[in-house]
Parts: structure tokens; C-alpha cells; sequence
């Protein structure tokens, strides 16, 4: 049916409104493999996205430059590039620099410029803090410098692509399917509140996080003024950015296990605290007080990723979907799992994880049971921060 | 060529039909099977099913559809008639405003399974996601059934208003309890038995343990011989186990939340 609105909607009236769709997929052994996978995965569920946005992650994806930083730099101005350059040079250690290759795509609409560079921290002001505040703190100062220019990938053996377009349509661009890596995130975006742009497309990342978002973060506004207190500006228009960024503040900062950390991005409800034991509830108000400004209210799906690791997690009543599956040494993360099933047609285990509770693939660890998906009762991680609140 | 091709000539069967809907988005597969319906097709099966969404919604005559893959989320919304059975797992959303008919898993279901259920019935052998049986409700001689072989996750029954929710625990270990909280939030119709105990801590303010009477037997014992039937398992083991009948406290338990 027409109405008089039909005119302004660029994508016509024939659109079943849906949500974001995500999918992670992780080699617990380390083992790397191409995009292929990711990109069927993603591509399956395109019907959760409207094409204003998709974006891939990848770890261990660059090894000729593992122990480099790859900043990643989006250029919507593309004259600051001689501006950023200047910057990186004075900044870092500049090993390599390249344009981002890509193809020629039809449909995508006015891509910007985008290229990597593979550095080392040094320069002039290198050395007076410790590594990676020194890399953020740089990241941040080009962001918010105003020059057009975007650091939105700045991890090791990292690498971030991303753009608006359906998913199919970002992964020939950059083509995909030819990285190779351990540990694969994509995302599938549906604007809600925010604009749909280049720099707002999925996944955000800061050092060798990666985050993938479906959902609305309604607490945006105080859990950026939180961070930004810390040193994290926001500056891509998305509430999904804080997530990013306050992963890199508990996990690394403060260096909280992610057991600790979910509990603080989506703590339990208080009447399940008041039924906790003595101990236990200690723990929790404390963390509830300490942290109440990183509470992620909202309905919320995210899987956040670092070097080694991929974790899973919904907020704690579970409003956006998730199911998680392995097979052999394979862990897979998805918004459904028809897009898991595409990818490995025999799964050993498929579940629903209970919301604000993490499911973590690691590194060397084994994907069978028990010691996949701890419920945090029996985690380490959480038995150490038990006997040290006991402590105080 | 054309995907959907008859299984044998058509003099012989002249009601059977084989899909193969690889890479078919769910539009084009939905309109076959309504065409295909309207053609007075009574046997359908679906090979390759990788996600596409609402297989069945909209028809509305006794067909029997056998989808192998995994059909993706509101599986049957809104249908009216069909059964459905899915050798996979089915995703979100599974029977969604459902009418009529029954739909049968031959493994586990998402969130929401039975979402705003109004008709028909529901088996799934396997566990289930969040807020399964979310809003069904009953209107006289139209009355839902959802019987689910595993254990469910939290807000089981969010707001049921009517239907039958059946809740069986065969996943659970030996000593192992359903770990659902929640369960009944908002509940103001319709009847859950649960097999195993509950603290009554997992259950939402709105929601009240009853004992069961011998017409709660009668139910459970068709329902679950139902359920025996379509899995292979053993009604008698089933029903040898103690239930736990719970029904609204309410049947306006927000009456009073907006009034002064």
C-alpha cells in the first residue's frame, strides 16, 4: 500500500522491520581459517538487517605483522590523510602502510577512504605511560581531533571491515573470504536510533577488542559519561561504542576476569542477590555499587572478542536472541541457528544461554562439557573474587 | 528447473509434493506452499531448510508438512489447520498466534515457543528458550496445548492468559531441578503442570500451587500419551513422577496497578 510516506523511504514500504543479526565462530586450538564461513553465516541472516550496515572482525589475521598495532583509519575527509600521517609518524613507528584493498562493489553508496597501518608504539612521547593507554590515548586524540578521520580498529593481528551495505555486499568489497583467521565475528545491522554510517557500522573496536551489538544500550547517556571521565570518547553517533570501550576498562584496566565483568554489564536482578548466600551477596552489591554506572540497561545481545578469546552474553532477562553451538574444537555464536547450521550441519551441542551469563570460548580449552559454558558458581575466576571480598 | 517437483507421477499420488528450498528466501517458499495447498496438495515435504521464516503461516486446511533443516523464527505463525512436523530444531518464536493445527519437534525450540498461541497444539521433544507460552490464551472451545519434553527457561508462561502448558523435565538428570525464575509473571488464565518440584521462589508473584484433581490427571494422561506417542517415549515412566499444577492467583492482576 502507498501512503504519502512512501516517497522518503529510500527502501519502500515492502520491509518486514527486524533487528540486528550477529554471528561469531572461534577455533579453540587456534587453527585459521578463511571468511568463507563467517560470510555464509552472516549472509544467511540478511533478512535481520536493512543494509545500513555490516562488518566483519578477524583475529590472526595479519601474522607477518602479529606484533604490530593495526590502525585501521576511515577517511570520510579524505585531504586529513597527510594530517593523520604526520600524526602516526610523530606517534608511532611506522612499519607499513597500506590502502585496505577492496573491490569494486555496485550498490555501495560513497565508501570512504580507508587504509591500515602496522606500527610499533614509539615516537616522541612513548615510553611515559604504559603501552596500550598509550595507544588509546592516541586513538582517542585523532577521533576527536575533528580532522574526518577515524581510528576504528587498533588491535594486534587484528583486523576490522566494515561499511554500510548488506552483508553480502561489505564482504566483496573487502573481500572477506580471503583473510584467514582463528576467530571470526560478523554483524548485520538495523538502524534504530542512530544514523547508519560508515564509522557507525559493526564490529567497534579498541586495542584487540572487537564488539558485535544487537539491541538497544538505553543507559547510553551514563555510561558514557562514565567512561569518558576515564579517558573514552565517544565519537562514532552509537550506543554500541560503549560496550567496546568498557570492556577495555574492566577487563583490561582493572583487569576483572569476564566472569567479574558480565556480572557488572549485566548484573542479577536484587530480588535473585537477596536469595544469594551472605558471601555471595557481598560480592554482588559491591559490584552493583562500584559499578552501577556501566550497568548495560537495555535489551542487549553482544559477542565481544580479544585475542583468544570470544564471549557471549544478553543482558540478564535475555530480549534478544542467542544460541550457541560446537563441534570438535569449533564454538559458534549466532542470533539463529539455521546461519550455525549453514556453517556445520552437525553440532555436538546446541543451547540457549541464560541472559547475563557468559559463554566463553578460549584458547586451549576444551569445548566439552562441563568445562564449556561454567555456570560462574563453579568458575575460578569467581571462587578467587569470592575468598578476596571475604578478605576485606 | 523448477524446485518443487512431485515425488511420483501424478496419477499415481497425486497429493505429495518435495521441496528442495535451498537458497530460497522464505517469500517464494511460502507462496509455493500456498499455491500448492489451494492445489489440494496433502503431503508436503521441505529439504534444505536453512532459517527461512513463518513455513506455514497462512494456510488453512489439514496438510501435513515434514521440514528437515532448521525452519527459522515464528515457524506456523498464524496458521490455521496444518501439522507440522520438524525433524531439527526449531528457532524463535516457534507457533506464534497460532490458530490451529499442530506443530512437532523432533528437538528443541527458541524463545517464545507458543508466543500468543490462540489454538492448536504444540510437542516439542527437547528443552526450550525464555518466556515460552508468553500471552497464549483460550476463548471457548478454542484452548492451546504446549507440552515440552525438557525444561524450560526463565518467565516460563509470562502473562499466559489461557491454554495448557505441560512441562515434562526428561533432560534433567537424576536430581537435577528445573532452574527456571519467573515462572507465571504476569499469569492471569490457563493451567501449567510441571513435572519435578519447584521452590517457590522460581515462581512469579501472580502464580499459586494447586493439587491436582482427577480431571488434571485425565488432561495429562491424553497429553502425555500424545507426547509418548510422537517421540517414541514411555507415557507410563512419564506419569509415574509427581506434577506441579499452577494457575493464576488473579484474573486481573494489574486491575488495581493503574487505578487510585
Amino acid at each position: 500500500m502507498l501512503t504519502p510516506l512512501s516517497d522518503e523511504n529510500p527502501y519502500g514500504q515492502d520491509k518486514v522491520y527486524d533487528a540486528c543479526g550477529l554471528i561469531g565462530i572461534m577455533d579453540t586450538t587456534g587453527q585459521r581459517f578463511s571468511g568463507h564461513d563467517i560470510v555464509k553465516g552472516i549472509v544467511n541472516m540478511t533478512e535481520r538487517g536493512n543494509g545500513l550496515g555490516s562488518g566483519f572482525a578477524v583475529y590472526g589475521c595479519y601474522p607477518e605483522y602479529a606484533d604490530c598495532y593495526a590502525l585501521h583509519v576511515m577517511y570520510t575527509e579524505p585531504t586529513s590523510q597527510a594530517q593523520v600521517e604526520g600524526f602516526l609518524r610523530q606517534h608511532f613507528v611506522l612499519i607499513h602502510r597500506e590502502e585496505v584493498p577492496h573491490n569494486p562493489t555496485p550498490g555501495l553508496r560513497n565508501p570512504p577512504l580507508i587504509w591500515r597501518y602496522f606500527v610499533h608504539a614509539g615516537g616522541n612521547d612513548a615510553g611515559t605511560r604504559d603501552e596500550p593507554e598509550y595507544v588509546v590515548a592516541r586513538v582517542m586524540e585523532v577521533n576527536t581531533a575533528g580532522w574526518g578521520a577515524y581510528i576504528y580498529g587498533s588491535g594486534k593481528d587484528v583486523g576490522v571491515f566494515k561499511g554500510v551495505g548488506f552483508p553480502e555486499e561489505i564482504a566483496g568489497y573487502f573481500g572477506i573470504p580471503e583473510y584467514r583467521g582463528y576467530l571470526w565475528t560478523a554483524h548485520n545491522r538495523f538502524p534504530t536510533n542512530t544514523p547508519g554510517w560508515w564509522g557507525g557500522a559493526h564490529p567497534f573496536a579498541l586495542l584487540d577488542w572487537t564488539v558485535v551489538h544487537n539491541g538497544e544500550i538505553s543507559s547510553y547517556g551514563t555510561n558514557r559519561r562514565y567512561l569518558e571521565m576515564r579517558g573514552y570518547h565517544c565519537t562514532m553517533y552509537t550506543d554500541t561504542e560503549v560496550m567496546a570501550y568498557a570492556a577495555d576498562l574492566l577487563m583490561r584496566r582493572h583487569r576483572l576476569p569476564i566472569e567479574i565483568a558480565a556480572k557488572v554489564l549485566a548484573p542479577p536482578l536484587w530480588t535473585e542477590i537477596d536469595r544469594m548466600s551472605p558471601q555471595r551477596q557481598t560480592l554482588y552489591r559491591t559490584l552493583r555499587q562500584v559499578y552501577s554506572m556501566l550497568l548495560i540497561n537495555g535489551p542487549f545481545t553482544v559477542i565481544l572478542a580479544r585475542q583468544g578469546e570470544m564471549i557471549g552474553l544478553t543482558d540478564r532477562i535475555r530480549l534478544r536472541p542467542l544460541t550457541a553451538a560446537s563441534n570438535g574444537n569449533r564454538l559458534y555464536l549466532a542470533s539463529e541457528e539455521a546461519a550455525i547450521r549453514l556453517v556445520s550441519p552437525y553440532l555436538e551441542r546446541v543451547w540457549t544461554p541464560v541472559g547475563g551469563e557468559p559463554v566463553i570460548g578460549r584458547l586451549g580449552m576444551s569445548l566439552q562439557p562441563p568445562e564449556l559454558a561454567v555456570p560462574e558458581q563453579a568458575s575460578r575466576q569467581m571462587t578467587q573474587a569470592l575468598a578476596f571480598t571475604s578478605a576485606v | 528447473m523448477d524446485p518443487i517437483e512431485e515425488i511420483a507421477s501424478p496419477e499415481v499420488v497425486p497429493h505429495r509434493l518435495r521441496v528442495d528450498a535451498a537458497h530460497m528466501h522464505y517469500r517464494e517458499l511460502n507462496a509455493r506452499l500456498r499455491e500448492a495447498v489451494a492445489d489440494g496438495v496433502s503431503y508436503i515435504e521441505l529439504h534444505n531448510i536453512y532459517g527461512q521464516r513463518y513455513l506455514g503461516t497462512d494456510l488453512h486446511r489439514m496438510v501435513e508438512i515434514h521440514i528437515y533443516g532448521t525452519p527459522g523464527n515464528d515457524l506456523a505463525s498464524f496458521m490455521d489447520g496444518p501439522r507440522i512436523v520438524v525433524h531439527g530444531n526449531a528457532q524463535d518464536g516457534c507457533a506464534n498466534t497460532m490458530n490451529g493445527g499442530a506443530v512437532i519437534v523432533h528437538g528443541r525450540a527458541g524463545d517464545a515457543t507458543g508466543h500468543s498461541m490462540r489454538g492448536g497444539q504444540v510437542f516439542i521433544r527437547d528443552d526450550v528458550g525464555y518466556r515460552v507460552a508468553i500471552h497464549m490464551k483460550e476463548y471457548q472451545d478454542q484452548r492451546p496445548v504446549v507440552v515440552i519434553g525438557g525444561t524450560a527457561q526463565h518467565f516460563l508462561g509470562e502473562y499466559m492468559a489461557g491454554g495448557v502448558l505441560v512441562v515434562l523435565g526428561l533432560t534433567l538428570r537424576p536430581g537435577e531441578r528445573h532452574t527456571a525464575n519467573f515462572i507465571g509473571t504476569g499469569m492471569h488464565g490457563g493451567v501449567m503442570y510441571i513435572r519435578g518440584e519447584l521452590d517457590p521462589s522460581q515462581l512469579g508473584k501472580e502464580v499459586g500451587q494447586v493439587p491436582l484433581e482427577e480431571s488434571d490427571h485425565r488432561l495429562l494422561t491424553a497429553l502425555v500419551d500424545e507426547f509418548a506417542a510422537h517421540f517414541h517415549a514411555s507415557a507410563h515412566a512419564i506419569l509415574s513422577e509427581p506434577f506441579t499444577k499452577l494457575v493464576p492467583l488473579s484474573l486481573r492482576p494489574y486491575g488495581r496497578l493503574y487505578a487510585y
